[in-house]
């Protein structure tokens, strides 16, 4: 138990990173050995900068140890050591990886995992693909991974969800707040249905700009292949492709319209070089795959609801076989009275055959 | 020598009988107007002294006391220059009158004579007939005005020599008589018309519902989405005024000196349009002067509010109390006036700051944050008080191109006419008019649901993630749907429309 402590200590040293955090554990084996070297220890070691040296030697943070231990068992958070079993053996094999891992939910061994990554400012596009990819991955079950941010990340992990699937949200701060804050029903949803959340920040770790990109490569790192659904021109998740590519994983890109800025940044990376995902054939070529994303399978569903309703209902359905459409437009296409269609409408989407969307559009479900 | 003239102030929107009385005496000459007037009235000793010896008249160096009673309301304006000229002229013994309790005077003088306009005509021509008062004398400009009230004599007068004459029996004044039903008939045609509008037939269908109840509404839809447009045609399709209600928004009108010049009445239902930096108090009326607001001047007619939540907090925090009683009450040391507010509410709001929010071609540049605070700006309350919520799409330019012709608001009209006929028929027993002002209580007896239609309105709350506060107004808005169907019972269809018209109560609004 106490041993805990040395590593949470070791992992909550501002100066010290992953990288260096490392080399010591190789050096001194154990981060115990380290609480207790003497400066000339430290020194010998060579590869230490003064500040470091200092921080090591100085008692705040060995203090601050204890609180964070204090901390991790109020909220239910556990370490996970480099040396343990449950360790991601994914995660080990990438240049810098993190000594230990706070873990709040689950952390199991999936046979392949896939990051689904993208703007925080998504398009209804953007939302829809992602929570569909997600879903379909989760089915086949493929763990998702992603940040638990808002827009993109937020779909992938309900998508993931809802298909009864595996999900890890990896966050750049403490695992004791949820963040964005809006996201703590998610959080709590990951890990009460046997996901993970989890960071490589002690709990108390307000959420900097500078953890996200160092998060961004725990996301990448977990994972076989990375998707990347909708990213402007600097979107934080074209900084997980580069790690990904850099850390040897399969990065796709969702190609998007050529004139929205939200698609700019996937729309580059297409164009650097990284594989275009249309379907999920993309990604689980070995797998037997049997639905489709696109049309085909999709229609025969569509096909089999339409022709099970009569009358109106039939009419609006056969309206909206293909696209989503605004009100005035089934009332046109219908040839319906608006009364009859905002009647019918409403009805319908009760029944659960279709669904309004935001600006009274609608869609088969 | 005393004489005592007739004379009107305005207190609200009414007016009162002012004694105008004036008592000359021997002594050293002076002049005082007694009986709180403001600056305006104090100052009119030196016109009415001018206007009398220009028009040719000997103004008397005399001991001149001048009286306006009742001595103890606050007076204002100038309306009281010509009865003090004319009692000057009485006392002073240069007008030989016996009748001159039968008239009521007002005007303003020019120091040369000549009688300038006053505001607030009708309301004194209204107090004239009242008081039973057959004569009313008062500026030339303001006749078509005071013409709208039968019963009373309404005698224009351009210049204070004219009145002398008159009342000297030297020349006659011509009665003013306008013929009010050709007023009435002719002016009630409205500048804007439903046929313009091309497209948006769920909007325009939605205002249809909201015109036959007399519902409040709010419309979301991102800029140039032609809420604007839909709102301004919105008084074409409302029932044409009645005389009662057009003399009572002219009173106001003419109070607030908003009448334009040679108009009698108003017609037409008043559409206003404040912009959204206004102050409370010149939304509500008040102010030291009290004054009425916008929601009085939209009196019978549509206050529309655009880009909703914008406006000051206050500002709509105090808007609650007229849209629920109709009126707005304002007090003061003095006296505490009453502006009739029976408005229709129509706001018009952006989805978000950037205004792109949910628009299938615009990208919102907005955070989750952003668009959750923009619309968290309008309070619960407020829109409590608003039943129909309508979201307002752009048009294609295919749409626009379109030459089918759309419906005219003069049929549409014709529709709500029969739907407001209904419930009138309805709540002739009670004291309400319309659907929208059903009250809880009511709503057992009016709204009843059968087992079918209750079954519907729970799925829809389960299934729609409605809030609560939804309840009562989908009921209110499914009665009204009723009756332009013309049916006694809300029916399910009814039911599931009036659930349409709730978008701002939908999980995906409060992101």
């Amino acid at each position: 138990m106490s041993d805990i402590k040395y590593w949470v200590w070791l992992s909550s040293i501002p100066s010290i990173g992953a990288k260096k955090a490392m080399e010591l554990l190789k050096h001194f084996g154990d981060p115990e050995n380290l609480w207790h070297a003497s400066k000339n220890d430290l020194i010998k070691f060579k590869n230490l900068k003064p500040v470091q040296i200092n921080q090591i030697l100085s008692s705040n943070y060995r203090d601050e140890a204890e609180k964070h231990l204090e901390n991790m068992h109020k909220h239910g958070i556990y370490l996970v050591r480099w040396k343990d079993s449950c360790y991601p053996e994914m995660l080990k094999n990438i240049y810098d990886p993190p000594i230990v891992l706070y873990v709040k939910g689950k952390l199991r061994n999936v046979f392949r995992m896939v990051a689904i990554v993208g703007s925080r400012r998504a398009t209804t596009y953007g939302k829809e693909i992602t929570e569909r990819i997600s879903y379909e991955l989760a089915r086949y079950g493929i763990g998702i991974t992603s940040g638990m941010a808002r827009g993109i990340d937020t779909c992938a992990h309900n998508g993931a969800l809802k298909a009864g699937g595996y999900t890890i949200a990896v966050l750049g701060c403490g695992l004791d707040k949820a963040y964005p804050e809006e996201n703590e029903i998610l959080m709590n949803e990951i890990i009460s249905k046997e996901g993970a959340v989890i960071s490589e920040y002690p709990p108390g770790t307000l959420p900097k700009q500078y953890n996200f990109p160092a998060r961004n490569r725990i996301i990448s790192g977990l994972s076989d292949s990375v998707i990347v659904v909708e990213a402007g021109e600097k979107s934080g998740s074209l900084i997980t492709a580069n790690l990904a590519a850099e850390q040897g994983r399969e990065v796709f890109a969702v190609p998007g319209n050529i004139n929205s800025k939200y698609s700019r940044g996937t729309n580059k990376l297409i164009k650097d070089g990284a594989c275009v995902f249309t379907d999920l054939s993309d990604i689980i070529d070995d797998i037997k795959y049997t639905a489709n994303l696109n049309d085909g399978d999709d229609n025969i569903l569509v096909n089999n609801i339409i022709n099970k309703l009569e009358g109106n209902e039939r009419i609006i359905a056969e309206c909206l076989k293909n696209e989503a459409l605004h009100i005035d437009a089934i009332a046109s296409g219908s040839g319906l009275d608006m009364n009859t269609v905002n009647t019918l409408l409403i009805i319908m989407e009760m029944k659960g055959i279709i669904k309004q969307l935001p600006g009274k559009m609608f869609k088969i479900k | 020598m005393i004489s005592k003239i007739k004379s009107c102030g305005l207190i609200g929107i009414d007016g009162y009988i002012v004694d105008v009385e004036v008592d000359t005496s021997n002594g050293i000459p002076a002049f005082e107007i007694v009986g709180l007037g403001d600056a305006a009235v104090k100052e009119s000793k030196e016109r009415v002294k001018s206007a009398i010896k220009n028009s040719g008249y000997e103004f008397f160096s005399k001991r001149l006391t001048v009286n306006l009673a009742p001595a103890n309301l606050k007076k204002e304006g100038s309306a009281f220059d010509l009865p003090i000229a004319v009692g000057i002229l009485l006392s002073m013994g240069q007008i030989l009158y016996e009748e001159i309790d039968d008239h009521m005077i007002v005007g303003e003088l020019s120091l040369d004579g000549t009688v300038k306009p006053v505001k607030g005509i009708l309301p004194m021509a209204i107090c004239a007939m009242q008081s039973g008062i057959r004569n009313f004398v008062l500026p030339a400009e303001n006749a078509d005005e005071a013409a709208v009230v039968k019963d009373v004599n309404i005698l224009p007068v351009k210049h204070l020599k004219d009145l002398i004459e008159y009342f000297n029996k030297e020349k006659p004044i011509k009665r003013h008589v306008i013929d009010i039903d050709k007023i009435f008939s002719k002016n009630t045609k409205q500048r804007f018309d439903f046929a313009d509008v091309k497209g948006q037939e769920n909007v325009k269908r939605a205002l249809e519902v909201a015109a036959s109840g007399a519902h409040n509404v709010i419309m979301l839809g991102s800029p140039g989405s032609g809420k604007t447009m839909l709102a301004k045609r919105l008084p074409s399709i409302l029932p044409a005024l009645t005389f009662k209600e057009a003399l009572e928004v002219t009173k106001i009108y003419s109070i607030a000196g908003l009448l334009p010049p040679k108009t009698s009445l108003i017609t037409t239902r008043p559409f206003r349009s404040p912009h959204h930096t206004i102050s409370d108090i010149s939304l509500i009326g008040g102010g030291r002067i009290p004054k009425p607001g916008e929601v009085s001047l939209a009196h019978y007619g549509v206050l529309f509010l655009d880009e909703l939540p914008e406006f000051s907090k206050e500002a709509l925090e105090v808007l609650r109390q007229p849209l629920e009683d109709g009126v707005v009450s304002i007090s003061r040391v003095n006296a505490s006036l009453v502006y009739p507010a029976d408005t229709m509410l129509v706001c018009a709001a952006n989805p978000c700051k950037c205004g792109n929010y949910m628009d299938p071609e615009k990208q919102c540049t907005c955070t989750p944050s952003q668009i959750q605070k923009y619309l968290g700006r309008l309070s619960g309350p407020l829109l409590d008080r608003i039943d129909i919520h309508i979201e307002v799409r752009s048009v294609k330019y295919k749409q626009l191109e379109a030459t089918e012709p759309t419906e005219s608001s003069e049929k549409i009209r014709e529709r709500v006419n029969r739907a407001r006929a209904i419930q009138l028929d309805r709540y002739k027993d009670t004291n309400i008019f319309t659907n929208s002002q059903l009250e809880p209580a009511m709503m057992n007896k009016y709204c009843k649901l059968d087992s079918k239609c209750r079954e519907l309105l729970r799925n829809a709350f389960e299934k729609l993630g409605l809030s609560a506060r939804a309840h009562n107004r989908i009921l209110k808005v499914a009665r009204t749907i009723a009756d332009m169907d013309e049916s006694e019972e809300i029916k399910e269809n009814h039911l599931a429309e009036a659930i349409q018209y709730r978008s701002l109560d939908r999980k995906f609004w409060n992101v």
